[in-house]
């Protein structure tokens, strides 16, 4: 009986858990609360994966009113496998807060921030999962306000106005998105994306059609923080908490990702949108943009906070370069590199959030001698470096293979030389980071030598673990991203 | 203070009449204009009226802060409950047609609930933006939150 529910209780559970939280006011029960929660999405989360990978696309009637007149969750292998990465993310950090967030946040805050994470995480599980245009805007509101808040909670005052500017951009992209969803409505009279899907083309190509394709790319686009769309983001990820950094760089811009794929194959249709005109080719500079610009930023970064949020930025980059290729094979990558580097990204963000709480800041030259000090740190560190690279055996090897063999397939041999290219720079960026780890004298003064407590190192450690794992063995992963990428471009069938 | 009596006679018979024209905005929201989140903000309204006229500290003894935090997630608890019983009594979630037996009555009953969830989380809210903006230089730390 409850199999069928799936798709609602993964978006209810999290959003039940924020008022209970807030009721109880406690630190240690809001935490524990919030961790039960995170954990029970996991357990929606992959029989949903499952059902949706073997039988195809699942629809929820909200209320019992068949779509599209009510609202419908429609979920195929696309979106549950990105919600499966979303709670995944969750269930590492939830654990981390316990400690993480204890020494980032005021201690009459705590039950906040804790109602504000499960709010965010409802609000990414709701994004992926709603099949209506504007609930999905709905829910785009409820996880971008969660996160202006988490954002604000960080200890630095800089953290403030980082959310303000976050809040303002992240404003600009949700009107724009609305205005592209209205056109679409006074256009088909649907706001139901399936039946979107089917009108659409009915309509051929009209302006209003351009326009409301333009007006949703570039508000997701700023959600995603596609160059050079991205300037909210480097301050958003250095000021916030550290177990906030974490868990943004790892759902946050994926879950937005998903939406712009999801109404670029499965809405508008490759026709409207790649052969009609130069988007493939827009993006496709913006994708190159990404991959160089940022990570030539990256590497005169001072901060290693602000180091991996512009080293962010650029691994964007090679995911919308795997969609401006347009092919199965290039989507196949981008959800690969979406899968690949929310786990490399959020386990270097809890590493290095362990660091800070020993250090107490990130700056680099604070990291001197860091790999005599915390030696398992900074190596869980190096690993995750060795993953944005691209090196063989860690996950983000395999994501670039595939995103190599897409543009090789299309014929684009000179794309293999820019990835290649652009991961020389994240080899500075992370050498950065062992020359003052490994080879500096930790500084008069330091902390003693000594880890982080193990309730932060451990779920640190687990995510890079699982970042090895899934570059020494992709077959499942790799499997669900070509379900997701088949699933994208056949359209909801 | 004793200027301002015509205000405070004033506001003392208005206030049970704005409580009231809320119930009825409440409740009436099935057949006209209105519903919970105006219900809520009459409400909000009425406490923020009775706040300008006597004052913070006594609209804080009426509605104390920690009332006013319980409220705004029992709203959203209320809400989604429905939902909840939606499936609990054998529909989807939302599904107001299975709480009760007559399936025009479970709508009557679901948007009933609904709507009181609505009215308990917006009147909260007001009334919470209100009191963090209006205690901002009396509370500590000044940022009233």
């Amino acid at each position: 009986m409850l199999s069928q529910h799936l798709p609602i209780l993964l978006v209810v559970v999290p959003l039940l858990a924020a008022p209970i939280i807030v009721l109880l006011r406690r630190s240690f029960p809001s935490w524990l609360v919030a961790t039960l929660a995170s954990i029970a999405t996991l357990a929606i989360a992959l029989p949903l994966l499952a059902r949706a990978v073997s039988e195809g696309v699942i629809s929820y009637a909200i209320g019992n009113w068949p779509p599209p007149l009510g609202i419908e969750y429609r979920v195929d292998a696309a979106n549950a496998f990105v919600a499966f990465i979303v709670s995944l993310i969750g269930v590492f950090v939830m654990p981390y807060c316990r400690r993480g967030v204890s020494s980032e946040v005021r201690a009459e805050e705590h039950y906040l921030f804790y109602a504000m994470m499960m709010l965010c995480l409802s609000g990414l599980l709701g994004i992926l999962l709603t099949g209506d245009a504007f609930n999905l805007f709905v829910f785009l509101e409820i996880s971008s306000l969660a996160t202006y808040v988490l954002i604000a909670m960080g200890r630095d005052r800089r953290a403030l106005v980082a959310s303000y500017q976050y809040l303002l951009m992240g404003t600009i992209g949700a009107t724009l998105y609305v205005i592209g969803i209205g056109l679409l409505y006074l256009q088909t009279g649907t706001l139901n994306l399936a039946d979107l899907a089917v009108r659409l083309p009915a309509m051929g190509d009209p302006r209003a059609t351009l326009a409301a394709l333009a007006f949703i790319t570039v508000g997701i686009s700023l959600k995603i923080a596609l160059f050079p769309l991205h300037l909210w983001l480097p301050n958003a990820y250095a000021y916030s908490p550290s177990a906030v950094s974490a868990f943004l760089a790892a759902t946050a811009t994926k879950v937005s990702i998903y939406v712009l794929m999801r109404y670029f194959f499965t809405i508008f249709g490759e026709t409207v949108v790649f052969d009609a005109r130069y988007t493939g080719v827009i993006l496709l500079a913006l994708s190159l943009a990404a991959m160089f610009i940022p990570a030539v930023v990256a590497i005169f970064q001072t901060d290693v906070k602000r180091l991996l949020a512009y080293s962010s930025v650029s691994q964007i980059g090679y995911i919308t370069l795997g969609i401006s290729l347009h092919s199965v094979g290039g989507l196949t990558a981008a959800v690969a590199h979406l899968f690949n580097h929310a786990l490399t990204k959020g386990g270097m963000f809890l590493v290095l959030g362990g660091v800070v709480f020993r250090l107490g800041g990130s700056a680099l030259d604070r990291m001197a001698g860091l790999g005599r000090t915390m030696p398992i740190a900074s190596f869980a560190f190096v690993i995750g470096g060795l993953s944005l690279i691209g090196i063989p055996g860690t996950a983000g090897f395999v994501s670039k293979w595939y995103l190599v063999t897409a543009a090789m397939a299309e014929g684009q041999w000179w794309l293999a030389g820019a990835v290649m290219l652009s991961s020389l720079l994240a080899v500075i960026y992370v050498w950065r980071f062992v020359e003052v780890a490994y080879f500096r004298e930790p500084p008069a003064g330091h902390p003693p030598a000594g880890e982080a407590p193990l309730s932060l190192l451990l779920p640190a450690l687990a995510m890079i673990v699982a970042c090895v794992w899934f570059g020494l063995d992709a077959s499942w992963s790799g499997n669900m991203a070509r379900a997701a990428a088949e699933a994208l471009a056949g359209g909801w069938k | 203070m004793r200027l301002d009596v015509i205000l405070r006679v004033l506001a003392k018979l208005l206030i049970p009449f704005a409580v009231m024209f809320a119930s009825y905005v409440q409740f009436h929201g099935d057949f006209g204009p209105g519903g919970g989140f105006q219900a809520g903000v009459i409400i909000a309204a009425a406490v923020i009226f009775y706040g300008l006229i006597y004052g913070l500290p006594s609209a804080r003894e009426v509605v104390p802060d920690v009332l006013v935090e319980a409220m705004i997630a029992i709203g959203v608890l209320v809400y989604a409950g429905v939902g909840i019983a939606g499936l609990l009594l054998g529909g989807n979630y939302l599904d107001y047609f299975v709480l009760d037996h007559d399936p025009v009555h479970g709508q009557h009953r679901g948007i009933f609930w609904v709507e009181a969830g609505v009215a308990i989380t917006v009147s909260a809210v007001m009334l919470k933006i209100f009191y963090v903006f209006a205690g901002r230089r009396r509370d500590a730390g000044g940022e009233g939150s």
